[in-house]
């Protein structure tokens, strides 16, 4: 651990919370309808598309009408980014000519893109039009995370409302979280991009001169002249992938790649846009139920377990292969060289930005990376893993993260709320079979996808086929993959030959079942809150914005995470780390 | 605070053992079946018993004397949680036989008429009927629950109380209810049956009794669901392991797979059979310790409600006060002298024979030496008090002398068109703002002076009150005084708020109130008219003397007719749901050392470098899973007593509780196993298991 890393990690650490508070009391603005600075700019734009659709902003919907509605707009955009994908050969924009892609891989790509998951079995580069990038992936990238956005504000109006029967309108809550959030975001991101030299343009793929020219068994006998380099309208995609937890990358290299991330800034401030609207949610959360100190509490408990993952990585990274070191490989830090595990990694980032990145990346279900998870040591790789299992609540997706989050401060507070004598009740509602049934559905799906894919997929032919690495890192590969899917994180351990009929269709069911089989169960608890009388608070009542319930939020989301993936976790990364480690 | 209690030690012999019987007619799979946490044990130690016997004859995939060792404890899980509950169930019981040996049928003498010498007809009690007429006397037992329509009587309750003192019944009013068991000792009443054979009270109580462990409370059901899903979590992480672990063989390319039998012990180790073993228990126990508080609550939800009340309606008389306002001062205006006062107010009073008025005559003569006279010897008439009046006193000839309110003697005074004197007025204000009630009196338009009748208020009740502060209970005084009365005695007291000049409306209504802002809202009563509040209240305490309305409106009844007992029930309702709090925090803090006993352990042929994980450095792999197994089974016994005793509860707020309760099961949950296990696996070695 160098005193350049934690300058950079406070740095990170501090303009990340600085800036979630403004945007945060922005957001809940937004979604509580006040009037805005942008109100009078895009306020025509809105009610023309309420009207151009038949949506009437005032309708109050029931939780089951919002789910309807939600998953109608979802299976409406599934469907579009999969008929863009196998028609993109016959349809304009596509100077590569790139072909229609398989059924399988458009669906799997479908489902990854319309919940947020962005999990990518292909190469960007070699695989999709420029009309699929923008019209598929990109608006995609929009919607998924405003969907996300408008379920959390909707389990908040369960908390706000008393003896309701809405939680809201779905339409309008996308429209505004699109509108108003993550369009002028992206605007603004994708202009600084552009200044750091992140490419944005309908060009085809350029062919280059070779400076030096090379010949090999590949290109056996010519020599090879001239490469090509891919190029695309990227800076767009970049800005909202970043900012909406989505992670898909233009290029098959994600951040890694130089095009998309060129520079120390737009890699601060592109690992910046991961956390920035996750934390300021918490911040809308705070304002939205009138107790900031709310927000907070849910907010430090999220950033003492980035932190603290954040360091098992970076001490990981830093420190090395022990088994390197017996072969005389300096890895120590010096002002030549960052140091540590560098393999998988770019060295203009060198281990604190990549460490950051991936911890950030895997916390806060983005998937986007700027340097490779598989290649990282067995501990510093299983960090990203286990914030997936952990359900994606440590920052999470936009939105997804916190509604995951509250969930969980349901299950703390019905046990702590025992504790103290009382029938639980949180911010004011009570926390009766109906919750804890919901609770327990939330935390079974991803425990039940990951752990069952995983034990499909190892002893099955074609799921054991697609290791690169057999042994314990297989294992991990495999793990990784599931949790991914089933967190709607997107991130791989890249070992892994996933683009198969068998991987297409594992990991999309369990995009889909980890995502909408989690959102029906939250928007079903907002409705059941709202519904309820509001409990005035006593200091007889379990304190919820205290140090305490922070830390208790924290044993929980630490305990349940531990609880159901220790046994895997320690025939993976565990015993892979013990063996490098040579303790025998 | 109760003058007798059903003492009961914790276990007798004779409880555990009918529990041991019990213990073993629970293992029908009907039984388990209830408790989806323990069947899923009960199915692990049938499926191991199964793998044992096959291993016997065609050579299992683990040791036999592994396995019989791991079905053993397994099987001795499932009985120590039966016992829990059939300990719990047998304290209830033995409660239950008590109350019953109070009920047999007894010759009860039917009243052909509502007259006290009609001719009656001798019939057992199960055959009388709503509305029957019976005569009871004395020495005879009371045949059924009903309501006294003539007589006075002095009753032993005894056996369904546990208060030895008798108590008297009398028709009219409050005290007018008699219960099926009791005896009259003294005097005779006819009472009207208000219960047909068993709907009557004790039947109720018995079933209450009995019943206790079938219904489930909310609150308990939704903590089922959570151990459920974590049950569930658990069966997921164990049953994955074993294509884990073959892919971890075959890749590894040593060591066997992971046997069936250490991952049922893993499964049985890690879902939370501590607390899904004593979960019922508690709820049953819960019950008991409000029986030897002897309080009788008709649900279990409703001592779960008492756990959360927001508000609690005390009534001031005979729970903040005494309740006997004794007179202390006579206070005359102009000129009048204090003998003068005296020895008129003892006049107005003589033929009053409530407490207070008793007083009045006592403090006459204390303080001036008056004698008592005989109203009839002095040819005067009484004037009882009225509702309409609120005056009492006596006409002599043409005097006429009253005693009452303020507004009601001014009313008197200005209708014989005398002048009120505000002296009077300034003088019977600052009595009640001392806390004191005001008593005028007037001798036809003359206002003589006050008496102030002092109510006392109960030693300790204000620290009472300040443990419900810090609880996060406000208290709300009910009184019949005026505003300035109720003030100085809800301030000397320490209540939070009062409702002063209290009618059954206005309780009603701050009852609807308080509900309305989310409130839960627990009260006392006994009287009729407290009926539609008890009706109303969340937690609602009728009291046994009270009558037959009031018991019906309530959701629980308290025995000894105590109304501060209200606060100790709140204390038991809390303490139920702090019981099974904790132990489910307990439950789950256990997992952690498990997995570092059982985890090592499972994969050590595949993995030794795993063996780093064994931090407790366990002997070897069969001794670390069976040492997880039997611990597991015996913290169950070891928790039966906190089970059924309940948790500690201490007076604090929410955030200190938590703190210390986290610091205890949580803290405590995590360090427990690793010594436990440790402690059974050098005994398992030293026995050269």
């Amino acid at each position: 651990m160098t005193e350049n890393g934690l300058l950079q990690i406070t740095l990170y650490l501090a303009a990340l919370l600085l800036l979630a508070k403004p945007l945060g009391l922005y957001m809940a603005k937004v979604y509580e309808n006040r009037p805005l600075f942008l109100t009078r700019l895009l306020g025509p734009l809105e009610a023309g598309l309420y009207r151009f659709s038949g949506v009437d902003p005032e309708q109050d919907m029931r939780w089951q009408d919002y789910a309807a509605a939600l998953l109608w707009f979802n299976l409406f955009s599934g469907l579009a980014v999969f008929f863009l994908q196998i028609l993109q050969a016959w349809l304009p924009l596509n100077p590569q000519h790139l072909a229609n892609v398989s059924f399988d891989s458009a669906f799997n790509t479908a489902v990854s893109f319309a919940t947020n998951t962005n999990w990518q079995g292909y190469s960007g580069e070699t695989t999709m039009s420029y009309l699929t990038q923008m019209l598929g992936l990109g608006v995609q990238n929009f919607v998924s995370a405003a969907t996300g956005m408008a379920v959390l504000i909707a389990l908040v109006r369960g908390f706000q409302r008393t003896h309701a029967a809405g939680i809201g309108n779905f339409w309008t809550d996308l429209t505004r979280g699109v509108l108003y959030i993550l369009l002028p975001l992206s605007f603004v991101f994708a202009l600084v991009l552009v200044g750091q030299g992140v490419v944005q343009t309908f060009k085809p793929y350029q062919s280059i001169p070779l400076v030096e020219q090379v010949s090999s068994a590949a290109t056996a006998p010519a020599e090879q002249t001239t490469q090509t380099i891919a190029i695309g309208p990227a800076a767009s995609q970049i800005a909202i992938k970043q900012l909406g937890t989505n992670g898909g990358g233009f290029f098959n290299a994600n951040s890694a790649h130089p095009f998309e991330n060129p520079t120390p800034l737009s890699n601060f401030l592109e690992m910046l846009a991961i956390l920035l609207i996750p934390a300021a949610l918490c911040h809308t959360f705070g304002a939205m139920v009138g107790n900031p100190r709310q927000g907070w509490a849910i907010l430090a408990a999220m950033t003492m377990v980035f932190v603290s993952l954040l360091f098992v990585t970076w001490g990981s990274e830093q420190s090395g292969n022990p088994a390197l070191a017996s072969l005389g490989v300096e890895q120590s830090v010096s002002v030549n060289q960052a140091g540590g595990n560098m393999e998988g990694k770019e060295t203009r980032f060198g281990i604190v930005n990549s460490a950051i990145w991936a911890t950030a990346t895997g916390a806060a279900s983005n998937g986007s990376v700027n340097s490779m998870h598989d290649s990282y040591t067995p501990l510093g790789g299983m960090i990203p893993m286990w914030l997936i299992q952990l359900g994606e609540v440590i920052f999470g997706g936009v939105g997804s993260g916190l509604y995951g989050m509250l969930v969980f401060a349901l299950v703390a507070v019905f046990v702590a709320g025992l504790m103290i004598g009382r029938t639980p009740e949180y911010l004011g509602k009570k926390i009766e079979a109906f919750e804890m049934k919901m609770a327990s559905i939330i935390i079974l799906i991803p425990a039940f996808l990951i752990l069952g894919g995983t034990a499909l997929a190892v002893i099955v032919d074609a799921g054991k086929s697609a290791i690169a690495n057999p042994g314990a890192h297989g294992f991990s590969e495999i793990l990784y993959a599931f949790s991914s899917a089933a967190g709607n994180n997107g991130s791989a351990f890249a070992g892994l030959g996933a683009n198969t009929p068998f991987y297409n269709t594992a990991l999309g069911i369990s995009m889909l079942a980890g995502r909408y089989g989690i959102i029906i169960p939250v928007l079903a608890i907002a409705g059941s809150l709202a519904a309820k009388k509001t409990v005035p608070t006593t200091i007889g009542t379990l304190p919820t914005d205290t140090p305490l319930f922070a830390m208790l939020l924290i044993g929980t989301v630490l305990l349940v995470g531990a609880l159901t993936f220790v046994p895997a976790l320690a025939l993976g990364p565990v015993i892979e780390h013990l063996i490098m480690n040579g303790t025998h | 605070m109760t003058p007798t209690q059903h003492k009961q030690p914790l276990f007798s012999w004779q409880i555990l053992l009918a529990a041991l019987g019990d213990t073993f007619l629970k293992l029908a799979p009907r039984q388990q079946w209830k408790n989806p946490v323990m069947f899923v044990v009960y199915t692990g130690s049938l499926l191991t018993t199964g793998l044992w016997l096959w291993g016997l004859f065609n050579g299992g995939d683990d040791s036999a004397s592994f396995m019989l060792g791991v079905t053993f404890w397994l099987w001795f899980t499932v009985l120590f949680a039966n016992f829990a509950e059939s300990v719990a169930e047998g304290r209830s019981k033995a409660q239950a036989a008590a109350l019953r040996s109070a009920k047999r049928d007894i010759v009860a003498k039917k009243l052909d008429e509502p007259r006290y010498n009609a001719p009656y007809v001798k019939v057992t009690s199960p055959a009388l009927r709503k509305g029957d007429l019976v005569l009871i006397e004395a020495g005879d037992f009371v045949p059924a629950d009903g309501e006294v329509i003539e007589g006075v009587a002095s009753v032993d309750e005894s056996a369904i109380t546990g208060e030895s003192a008798p108590v008297i019944r009398e028709s009219g009013g409050d005290f007018s209810s008699v219960t099926g068991g009791t005896r009259v000792l003294s005097d005779w009443l006819m009472v009207r049956v208000t219960a047909n054979p068993g709907e009557a009270f004790l039947d109720r109580m018995i079933a209450m009794v009995e019943s206790a462990t079938r219904q489930k409370t909310p609150n308990e059901i939704a903590l089922t669901i959570l151990l459920v899903a974590l049950t569930l979590i658990f069966l997921l992480t164990t049953v994955t392991l074993l294509p884990f672990s073959i892919y971890s063989v075959e890749t590894a390319k040593s060591g066997t797979p992971v046997s069936i039998t250490v991952l049922v012990a893993l499964l049985v180790c890690l879902i939370p059979t501590t607390i899904g073993g004593l979960l019922s228990a508690i709820g049953v126990a819960g019950i008991g310790r409000m029986m030897q508080k002897n309080v009788i609550a008709t649900s279990g939800r409703a001592i779960e409600a008492a756990g959360d009340v927001d508000v609690l309606l005390l009534d001031k008389t005979g729970t903040i006060t005494l309740g006997n306002r004794q007179a202390s001062a006579f206070l005359p205006i102009g000129e009048i002298t204090e003998k003068e006062l005296a020895d008129t107010a003892q006049l107005a009073t003589l033929a009053d024979e409530t407490p207070e008025g008793r007083s009045i005559i006592i403090l006459a003569k204390q303080k001036f030496n008056i004698r008592e006279r005989k109203i009839h010897e002095l040819g005067a008439t009484f004037i009882a008090f009225s509702a309409q009046t609120r005056m009492s006193g006596v006409n002599i000839g043409e005097r006429q002398i009253r005693k009452g309110a303020a507004d009601a003697i001014r009313r008197f005074v200005e209708a014989q068109h005398a002048k009120f004197p505000p002296e009077a007025m300034r003088l019977a204000d600052i009595v009640a703002r001392h806390g004191s009630t005001p008593l005028l009196v007037a001798d036809g338009g003359r206002v003589l002076g006050v008496i102030e009748l002092k109510d006392t208020v109960k030693g300790g009740i204000k620290e009472r009150f300040g443990e419900l502060r810090r609880m996060g209970i406000k208290t709300i005084m009910i009184t019949g005084d005026n505003r300035l009365t109720a003030a100085a005695i809800a301030a000397e007291a320490g209540v939070d708020d009062f409702l002063a000049e209290a009618t059954p409306e206005a309780k009603l209504k701050l009852i609807r109130e308080q509900q309305a802002e989310g409130r839960l809202v627990a009260m006392t009563g006994d009287g009729t008219n407290d009926a539609p509040a008890l009706a109303q209240a969340d937690v609602a305490v009728a009291m046994n003397s009270g009558t037959q309305a009031a018991k019906e409106a309530g959701n629980m009844v308290d025995l000894d007719s105590n109304p501060t007992k209200l606060i100790e029930i709140v204390e038991t309702g809390k303490q139920m749901l702090m019981t099974r709090g904790a132990l489910t925090t307990f439950s789950l803090a256990n997992d952690l050392a498990k997995y570092f006993a059982i985890v090592p352990a499972a994969f050590a042929s595949t993995y030794p470098a795993l063996g780093a994980l064994n931090i407790m450095r366990l002997d070897s792999p069969s001794s670390a899973i069976l040492s997880a197994v039997i611990f597991n089974a015996l913290i169950i016994v070891a928790l039966i007593p906190l089970a059924l005793k309940g948790v500690k509860y201490r007076p604090q707020n929410a955030e200190a509780l938590l703190r210390n309760n986290l610091l205890i099961y949580g803290g405590g949950g995590v360090i427990v196993p690793f010594v436990g296990i440790k402690l059974i696996d050098l005994g398992l070695t030293a026995l050269s298991f």
